[in-house]
C-alpha cells in the first residue's frame, strides 16, 4: 500500500503523518503545486497550517494544483484521510460536509481525547469494533465541528459520522460531539484529532495506526 | 470599481469571539452594549462587479457559516 502526504506552504504534520504511514506500508510527499497524485493508493491530506491559514482556515488550500488531483481522486473511490487542517481543506473543497468553526474557548488546546468509533463500516475504520474507544491527541484552535441541523440528520441518517468524542472529552464544543466524518461513499474521512501522533508506545498510543494502517 | 466585502457569522451560530468582546465592554464600563459579532473586512479593486457574489461563494466567504454584504465604496478609499 502506497500512501502520498500533501504539503502545502504551512503543513507541520506531513513529516509525521509520512513516518506513520511508512509504519504500515510506502509512502511519499506530495507537492502542493504539482498536479499528480503519483500513482498512489490513499492520500493524507495533513495538519498544519496551509497558507498560513489566511481568510479562513483551509481556505486558499483548495486551489493548490494537487487538490485538483486529489479532488478527482475521491470523487472516483480514492482513499483519502484528512487530518485537522487537512480536515478543513476536504471541507472548504465540498469533498466533505460542515466547516470547522474556532473553539468556544478560543483556545488552541493541545490533549488526549478519548473518540468512539460510531463507524466501523469504512475502509479507514474497518480495523476497528463499532462502539470502540480510541486514545488519539487533538491540537487545535479550530476545531469546533458544525453543520446545520437537516445536514446532521441527513449525516447520521447515511452514517457518515465515523467518530464521536466521548462525554467529557469534547474540548471544542463540536455539534453532536462529533471528532470525525465521511462523506457519503466513505472512502474520504476527516477527522481534528491526529492519528499519525499516535503511533508510538512511547507517546502514549498506538491507536493512531488502526486507522492509517487499516487497509494494511 | 472599488468594493468592500463584510463577511460576518451566520445567525443562530455560535460567536466566541462576539461574546468575548460583548463580556470585555461592560468590564471596561462600556454599558448598554448586546448582540456583538466579529466578523470580516475584505476591500478591493475589481474590473467587473458583477463577478462579485462569485467571489464571495467561492473564496472570500463561506456560505455554510457566514454570510457577505457586498458594498460599493467607489472613490471613498486608498
Amino acid at each position: 500500500m502506497r500512501f502520498g502526504v500533501v504539503r502545502f506552504p504551512g503543513s507541520c504534520d506531513e513529516v509525521d503523518a509520512l513516518l506513520a504511514a511508512r509504519r504500515v506500508g510506502e509512502a511519499e510527499i506530495l507537492w502542493h503545486q504539482d498536479a499528480d497524485l503519483k500513482g498512489v493508493d490513499a492520500v493524507i491530506v495533513p495538519g498544519g497550517f496551509s497558507y498560513g491559514d489566511y481568510l479562513r482556515v483551509g481556505a486558499i488550500a483548495k486551489f493548490a494544483p494537487v487538490m485538483g488531483e486529489v479532488e478527482r481522486f475521491a470523487r472516483h473511490g480514492g482513499l483519502v484521510l484528512g487530518i485537522c487542517n487537512g480536515f478543513q481543506v476536504l471541507c472548504g473543497a465540498g469533498l466533505l460536509p460542515g466547516a470547522l468553526l474556532p473553539n468556544t474557548s478560543l483556545r488552541f488546546v493541545c490533549r488526549q481525547v478519548e473518540l468512539q468509533v460510531t463507524n466501523a463500516g469504512i475502509p479507514w475504520t474497518r480495523a476497528c469494533e463499532r462502539g470502540e474507544r480510541l486514545s488519539i491527541p487533538a491540537k487545535h484552535t479550530t476545531g469546533r465541528y458544525y453543520a446545520p441541523d437537516p445536514v446532521l440528520d441527513e449525516m447520521e441518517a447515511n452514517d457518515q459520522v465515523v467518530l464521536r468524542y466521548v462525554p467529557g472529552d469534547n474540548f471544542n464544543g463540536s455539534a453532536r460531539d462529533i471528532a470525525g466524518v465521511c462523506n457519503k461513499a466513505g472512502n474520504v474521512l476527516g477527522l481534528m484529532p491526529h492519528p499519525e501522533h499516535a503511533v508510538d508506545l512511547l507517546t502514549g498510543s498506538v491507536d493512531g495506526l488502526k486507522l492509517i494502517g487499516a487497509m494494511v | 470599481m472599488r468594493a468592500r466585502v463584510l463577511i460576518r457569522p451566520k445567525a443562530g451560530i455560535l460567536d466566541p469571539q462576539g461574546q468575548a468582546v460583548e463580556r470585555a465592554l461592560p468590564a471596561l464600563g462600556f454599558g448598554g452594549v448586546s448582540h456583538v459579532h466579529v466578523g470580516r473586512l475584505v476591500e478591493l479593486d475589481v474590473d467587473d462587479p458583477a463577478r462579485l457574489p462569485e467571489m464571495c461563494e467561492r473564496l472570500l466567504a463561506n456560505p455554510l457559516i457566514e454570510d457577505y454584504e457586498i458594498q460599493d465604496f467607489e472613490g471613498a478609499a486608498a
